[in-house]
């Protein structure tokens, strides 16, 4: 980085809010996928969205990259640093603005982590709905950035289906109000753009997100069934009865077996596959579903069904599943986990294919994911000191992908795109449709400063490839929840 | 009858000369919505109702997609006939209604804030850029986020970005029972009983208030009705349908008038707003009917100062701005995204604004 771009970064904040030294930069050199690392030129930690402007500005005068970061627990490298440009830390901007318990409504500062909005709602038995597994350390502006999902989000949606307003600042330095304290705003819907837009278009600095009712009842049931299809037309199943889960989890015997050795959660070692269904509501309503629930599972084939006995089963039947990604991380040195979207009809078929690929490829393949949205995570195992095997890890974690499209799936369902599926987007959109993309870029950053080379492949990229791998276990934030 | 693959073709080659004409196409399906939006200026029609057919409706996937000069008619009663419908409850405003008109008007009724906006449930759209490219984003499954949303940027922009030629939708099963309730009250006190509720774990589905009744519609199993019923100190009405069907088609008495009405969308919980005139409070509060003579600016500044917007929704003046006017640097931006998908400028120009 240039001294006197730096002299002027620590004219507009303070001096201990521009880290410029090598081994301070090393903490920002990756997000939570850490198997790619850059180490940016300069980091700034501003307070105001005064300064946000401030610094924008600079970059765009100086024609200097800048990556925006919240929390770093990203799992597609959308935060990681463009080596020698500037990365933007949100993380002194954890104030609660505003809480409207009558309009239901939250107004935050982008720092401020997905859990606390949840905390914030409770005394008015109110909850915000997305919940990402690292909902404890992620914060808001990073989920608005990625569109963050989450167990719930078959009944509650995403994050674009969950906020009612962002302030954002351009390249330019302009502060843009994004929606509005109403439903809808006026023009376009920007605010649907911004969400998931990867860093790519603006930086968020503020977020107003709105709160729901919470139910005043829960309720999980956990089948097992003897042949994975059977769990996979389970799904199906249920969704096509009118029910509609708050929660509906599959995890495949691999992954039955390494969260139970792991947490003990109670679950059938000796089931081809298990799944979670979780229900909410008033308790009668709960009870009713259930039945209905349990008769759709038999029908369907699962060998046994047993019903939370109380919250604290309940609990533990969850802890597995959202252990399940440390779990895999025991019994493995690596794993590569994907994050395929497809229509449910076709998870048997895919679960399958994957299952045949697998074999192919002579690399074990662990099952664990949202099967009620139909959005996969394959984690495919390997070892890196192995020679080869990150390289076949990385050909069969592309032809998932690529089988995910072929049913009219997409490759990526929650976790972005980042610089980790690059390659896989060139499979999934034509020339025309990325040069779209683009043309959306430089509609809001004219010279491409803004988390380049993220989330849209450049046609001649298309041919590279990228992927994401845990060496050892070794996930950043290995204490938080995944899944 | 020519195959839907050659009225697409037909439709492309359409938009492809008049991209090198730089000619104005009015994009129109049944024109059950000219009414709203602006006036565009001198223009050639581009018709898309030829366009039309159900493409793939999964019931157990909660998708349907179609071309988009369907019929919102027959895609609700495919719909209905597997026991599901649109959540959202697009007005129609007549039979003609299309399903790209409706996505491309945005509009959502009485439902809307229990269930969310029409545009939260665009899964994937298939377009026509303003240069004759068919490009496609989205799909049909409910999480994706490869790429930027481009299917939901598509919903209430008015064809001004592009032509829609299919859109996936989804769907949900529709309530096992279905209940409205009434009682008398003003509109102060309606919209704090209205909020008071949404703050809890009702099966809400619809509120409206006009200023002497409060009317709540319930929705979702037995038990949950029920239970709900009992905590509601409204009584039980009859026939509701019928009811809610109007509040969406705008056919109430209320909408009879002939003073311009107004379209104010508010924080729901925000009190009676000081602007002369008839008022019709739907979606809990946040969307607030008005008819009125009074000044532009006067409603502008009314909705804007409780925090939200209003919109010249019929009647009027038809050549001025009718939707709430934009901060300079947000309406740049709109500018220069409508160029990004329509360089010459060409679909609906003005229709939104205008100057886009």
């Amino acid at each position: 980085m240039q001294a006197p771009v730096v002299d002027e970064l620590r004219r507009i904040l303070s001096a201990e809010a521009v880290i410029a030294d090598e081994e301070s930069l090393r903490a920002y050199e990756c997000d939570g996928l850490s198997a790619y690392r850059a180490l940016p030129g300069v980091v700034v930690l501003p307070d105001t969205v005064a300064q946000v402007q401030q610094i924008l500005r600079l970059c765009y005068q100086h024609h200097i990259p800048v990556v925006a970061r919240g929390a770093g627990t990203g799992l597609s490298g959308g935060a990681l640093p463009v080596r020698g440009g500037l990365v933007l830390s949100l993380a002194k901007f954890t104030r609660v603005l505003n809480i409207d318990p009558v309009n239901r409504t939250v107004r935050v500062e982008p720092g401020v982590r997905n859990i606390t909005l949840s905390e914030v709602g409770e005394e008015y038995g109110l909850f915000y709905a997305p919940d990402p597994s690292s909902q404890i350390a992620c914060t808001i502006g990073g989920n608005v950035a990625e569109n963050s999902g989450g167990v719930h989000c078959l009944k509650y949606g995403l994050t674009v289906h969950n906020i009612l307003a962002l302030k954002v600042v351009t390249i330019e330095g302009d502060l843009l109000t994004i929606g509005c304290g109403a439903l809808d705003a006026s023009g376009y819907d920007l605010l649907a753009l911004l969400t998931g837009s990867e860093g790519m278009l603006g930086v968020i600095v503020e977020v107003t997100v709105k709160l729901i009712p919470k139910p005043q009842y829960a309720q999980v049931a956990l089948a097992a069934f003897d042949q994975v299809e059977a769990a996979g037309r389970a799904v199906a199943a249920i969704i096509a009865s009118g029910i509609i889960p708050a929660g509906l989890e599959m995890m495949d015997q691999a992954a039955v077996r390494a969260a139970e050795a792991f947490v003990h959660a109670g679950y059938p070692t000796g089931a081809k596959a298990i799944l979670l269904c979780e229900l909410d509501g008033t308790p009668d309503e709960v009870a009713e579903e259930m039945r209905d629930v349990q008769a759709v599972l038999l029908g369907s084939g699962a060998a046994h069904i047993q019903i939370a006995a109380d919250e604290a089963e309940r609990q533990r039947f969850w802890a597995g599943r959202k252990a399940a990604f440390p779990a895999v991380g025991r019994i493995a040195r690596d794993y590569y986990c994907m994050d395929g979207t497809i229509p449910r009809r076709y998870l048997a078929e895919v679960l399958t294919r994957v299952s045949q690929l697998s074999s192919e490829y002579a690399l074990p393949i662990v099952n664990v994911f949202h099967a009620g949205d139909g959005n996969l995570h394959p984690l495919i195992l390997y070892d890196v000191n192995a020679p080869g095997e990150l390289q076949k890890a990385e050909a069969l974690g592309g032809k998932i992908l690529e089988v995910c499209v072929a049913v009219g799936g997409t490759v990526t369902g929650e976790h972005g795109v980042g610089v980790e599926k690059l390659n896989q987007m060139c499979v999934q959109f034509n020339a025309d449709e990325l040069a779209q993309f683009h043309a959306i870029k430089t509609a809001f950053d004219s010279e491409g400063l803004l988390n380049p080379g993220k989330a849209v492949p450049t046609l001649r990229r298309c041919a590279e490839f990228g992927a994401m791998h845990v060496h050892e276990g070794m996930l950043a934030f290995p204490h938080l929840e995944r899944f | 009858m020519p195959s839907p693959d050659q009225i697409q073709k037909e439709l492309k080659q359409r938009v492809e000369a008049a991209y090198v004409a730089g000619q104005p196409l009015c994009i129109r399906g049944g024109g059950t919505k000219a009414f709203y939006g602006r006036e565009v200026g001198p223009s050639q029609m581009l018709d898309v109702r030829s366009y039309s057919g159900i493409i793939a409706y999964e019931p157990t996937e909660l998708v349907i997609t179609a071309r988009a000069g369907t019929t919102i008619d027959e895609i609700e009663e495919t719909l209905a006939e597997r026991g599901q419908m649109l959540a959202f409850e697009p007005p129609h405003f007549g039979e003609a209604a299309t399903l790209g008109g409706t996505v491309a008007c945005g509009l959502s009724g009485p439902r809307r804030p229990y269930v969310g906006p029409l545009r939260d449930f665009v899964l994937g759209i298939r377009c026509l850029a303003g240069t004759g490219k068919v490009l496609h984003f989205g799909g049909q499954v409910m999480k994706n986020v490869a790429g930027y949303d481009v299917s939901r940027l598509f919903a209430g922009a008015l064809g001004t970005l592009g032509v829609l030629l299919e859109v996936t939708l989804k769907v949900q099963p529709m309530p096992k029972l279905e209940v409205t309730l009434q009682g008398k009250a003003a509109l102060k006190e309606a919209i704090q009983s209205m909020n008071r509720w949404a703050g809890q774990p009702l099966p809400l589905s619809g509120s409206t208030c006009d200023g002497a009744y409060l009317t709540v519609r319930l929705s979702g199993n037995g038990s949950a009705v029920e239970q709900a019923l009992r905590r509601l100190d409204l009584e039980r009405v009859c026939e509701s349908g019928a009811y809610w069907l109007a509040v969406r088609e705008q056919r109430l008495a209320f909408f009879a008038d002939e003073a311009p009405l107004w379209r104010l969308s508010v924080p729901p919980a925000c009190n009676p707003l000081d602007v002369p005139g008839r008022w019709l409070l739907d979606w809990g509060g946040a969307q607030r009917w008005l008819t009125t003579n009074a000044p532009y600016e006067t409603v502008r500044a009314a909705a804007r100062e409780a925090g939200g917007h209003a919109t010249l929704f019929r009647g009027g003046d038809r050549q001025g701005e009718v939707f709430d006017p934009l901060a300079p640097a947000l309406a740049r931006l709109h500018r220069r995204l409508k160029a990004a998908f329509d360089p010459r400028g060409i679909l609906n120009p003005g229709r939104m604004y205008r100057d886009l």
